[in-house]
């Protein structure tokens, strides 16, 4: 996906950088295309912004719009964060939510390689249902699955637990991740697999010597979606666990940061911006792969 | 595998594609039977039980369904569903649509464009609703505070005081975070459209319109449809966002069947009945994923292909 980017930017050799753009002129272009593209910009990015000054703003700049600008910070304080680091539970939240999702990630990603190479190229019989298997459970959303497993983690005396966490959310990344492994193992030749089979290496072998190494991209893609997936994983979160240190960061913030009708907002900033920026600078490192992952989901 | 023994049992596990299939298929397939499918019929067993936290109930056949049928709140909340699922994909789609032809352009610096416009979508939900549920305080919210410094409007707008205002702020939080999805998903699409159709088409002497119309739609079709049933899946299935803006209110005017059924299974601790109103989305459920099939079907008959 991310070599067709490349090519796909400047489309085919024969046309030029701006294809077709000398039939409009430069006005119109700002116009019909940047002035548009400046709002969508603005609008999806603002919450953001309001997100990281309000983390840094002292309860004056907070409260008193006439005094002080609401669009910057006048007096930058680390109050809200250091309220946030040391009379709260946060670093035990990211904590838990660092474990929680690495651990199913790994989880995940194990049985989705098994089960996309099974599915794809061992052509076992039945593996097409399988597969149509795996591409529904993608479609059942844990909001009409998290009653029935709250009584199983009970039963299974899990209840308050990382455990509950890293056992049920393999549910909904495993099919995502084979799926997305299986168009990744579909890309590569058959031939490969056949030689090393002629010489002698066993299924497993190959798996590990030969398809893994050249479907990295493809797990890289995986990993970061279900690592992403995770992290933001909320209902599971909130049904499961009721103890402060064993919370995740998004469930932590909500339930613990709001008491009563007095809302610290800039605490509360603080904890969604410090509860964001790990997604966020993982994403950055590997965009292509994420955007790769998430199309390429769509497209298959 | 040493010579010899190739009537090993490994030996024939590692020539038997079932045998291996069904070896490499068991870790996913235990996880999924058992925390999705068990949990699937578990879901349905426990709608049709009167089971509530901590104590096991016994079959009742459709009592928990009836009782939702004469309960209004369960009406009003399968309204909001589907009013918010419906107002907010019909715009997630149209934006979505317009911020890929945008990003379609020969834009500069279009990847980093691409890369910070999917920001609302990878970052967690709830910790974006927060920054939402601050924009929308009634008395510090700085829309309200622009609105009235530019003379727009002269008192505080009540954003989630209000049921209607209440549903507008809420989907409109809900548009903010799928606009990036959809638009990323159809940018992908967009760009396996060849050029050379558009500069045939400007040739014959064309307009925009009818070249997006003509060329654009169509191809984009199959992307279209499969997108946007799962937008309408996500949405429909909506839990993180009304749970942190609203929780439901102002007196249930945003309760989506999602945030129903869990004030009523866990804090209410009528599993049974959360249980039963979780179940009642299924059917909508599955109505989404037939359109999806059928977008699918369709891909497969515009190329020409059976499969």
């Amino acid at each position: 996906m991310s070599d067709n980017d490349k090519t796909n930017v400047a489309p085919g050799p024969v046309y030029s950088e701006g294809g077709m753009d000398f039939l409009v002129t430069r006005q119109r272009r700002l116009v019909t295309v940047y002035a548009p593209l400046a709002v969508f910009t603005f609008v999806l990015l603002f919450p953001f912004y309001w997100m990281t000054i309000t983390a840094f703003k002292g309860n004056d700049d907070l409260y008193n719009y006439e005094k002080y600008s609401p669009f910057w910070v006048s007096n930058p304080t680390l109050a809200n964060v250091k309220k946030l680091l040391f009379d709260t539970a946060y670093p035990e939240w990211l904590f838990n939510t660092m474990l929680v999702s690495v651990s199913s990630t790994c989880i995940a990603l194990f049985a989705s390689v098994l089960a996309a190479y099974a599915i794809e190229r061992l052509r076992f019989k039945g593996s097409k249902w399988v597969g149509l298997g795996v591409y529904a459970a993608y479609l059942v959303p844990p909001s009409i699955l998290f009653i029935p497993l709250a009584t199983m983690v009970f039963k299974l005396d899990l209840f308050d637990t990382r455990w509950a966490l890293i056992l049920t959310y393999p549910t909904f990344l495993i099919p995502f991740c084979t799926w997305l492994l299986m168009g990744y193992f579909k890309s590569i030749p058959y031939e490969l697999e056949e030689c090393a089979l002629i010489d002698g290496a066993t299924r497993l072998e190959i798996l590990i010597k030969i398809v893994l190494p050249l479907a990295v991209p493809g797990l890289i893609s995986a990993g970061i979606f279900a690592f992403t997936l995770s992290w933001n994983e909320f209902i599971y979160a909130l049904t499961f666990i009721s103890s402060s240190e064993v919370k995740t960061v998004p469930v932590g913030v909500i339930t613990e940061l709001v008491d009563g009708d007095v809302y610290h907002w800039g605490s509360l900033m603080a904890g969604a911006l410090f509860g964001s920026i790990p997604v966020a600078i993982l994403y950055s490192f590997f965009v292509e792969y994420y955007v790769a992952g998430m199309t390429g989901a769509v497209k298959e | 595998m040493s010579q010899g023994s190739g009537l090993s049992l490994l030996g024939r596990l590692n020539n038997s594609a079932n045998a291996l299939g069904f070896i490499f298929m068991l870790p996913a397939a235990a996880i999924l039977l058992v925390f999705l499918t068990y949990p699937l019929g578990l879901g349905m067993w426990l709608g049709l039980t009167d089971t509530k936290i901590g104590r096991d109930g016994v079959f009742v056949g459709l009592e928990n369904y009836k009782s939702l049928a004469e309960d209004s709140v369960f009406w009003l909340s399968v309204f909001n569903t589907v009013f918010y699922t419906a107002v907010a994909s019909f715009f997630k789609f149209f934006l979505g649509l317009w911020l890929a032809l945008l990003l379609n352009e020969n834009i500069k610096f279009k990847s980093f464009m691409r890369a910070i416009l999917l920001l609302p979508w990878i970052v967690p939900t709830t910790l974006s609703a927060i920054a939402f549920w601050w924009i929308y305080d009634s008395q510090f919210s700085i829309i309200s505070w622009v609105l009235v410094k530019a003379g727009l409007i002269d008192k505080y707008i009540n954003f989630l005081g209000d049921g209607w205002n209440a549903r507008f702020s809420v989907i409109a939080a809900n548009i903010w975070r799928g606009i990036p999805f959809v638009a990323i998903s159809l940018l992908a699409g967009l760009q396996t459209i060849s050029p050379s159709l558009y500069e045939a088409a400007t040739i014959d002497g064309a307009s925009p319109w009818q070249r997006f119309r003509h060329i654009t739609y169509p191809l984009l079709t199959p992307i279209i449809a499969i997108v946007m049933t799962f937008s309408v899946l996500f949405t429909f299935t909506d839990f993180q966002l009304i749970y942190v803006i609203t929780r439901g209110g102002p007196v249930n005017a945003t309760h989506l069947m999602a945030t129903l059924s869990f004030q009523r299974a866990i804090p209410g601790g009528q599993l049974a009945e959360g249980a039963a109103i979780a179940m009642a989305m299924v059917p909508f459920l599955i109505g989404a994923i037939l359109i999806s099939f059928f977008g699918l079907q369709r891909r497969a008959w515009q190329q020409g292909t059976k499969d």
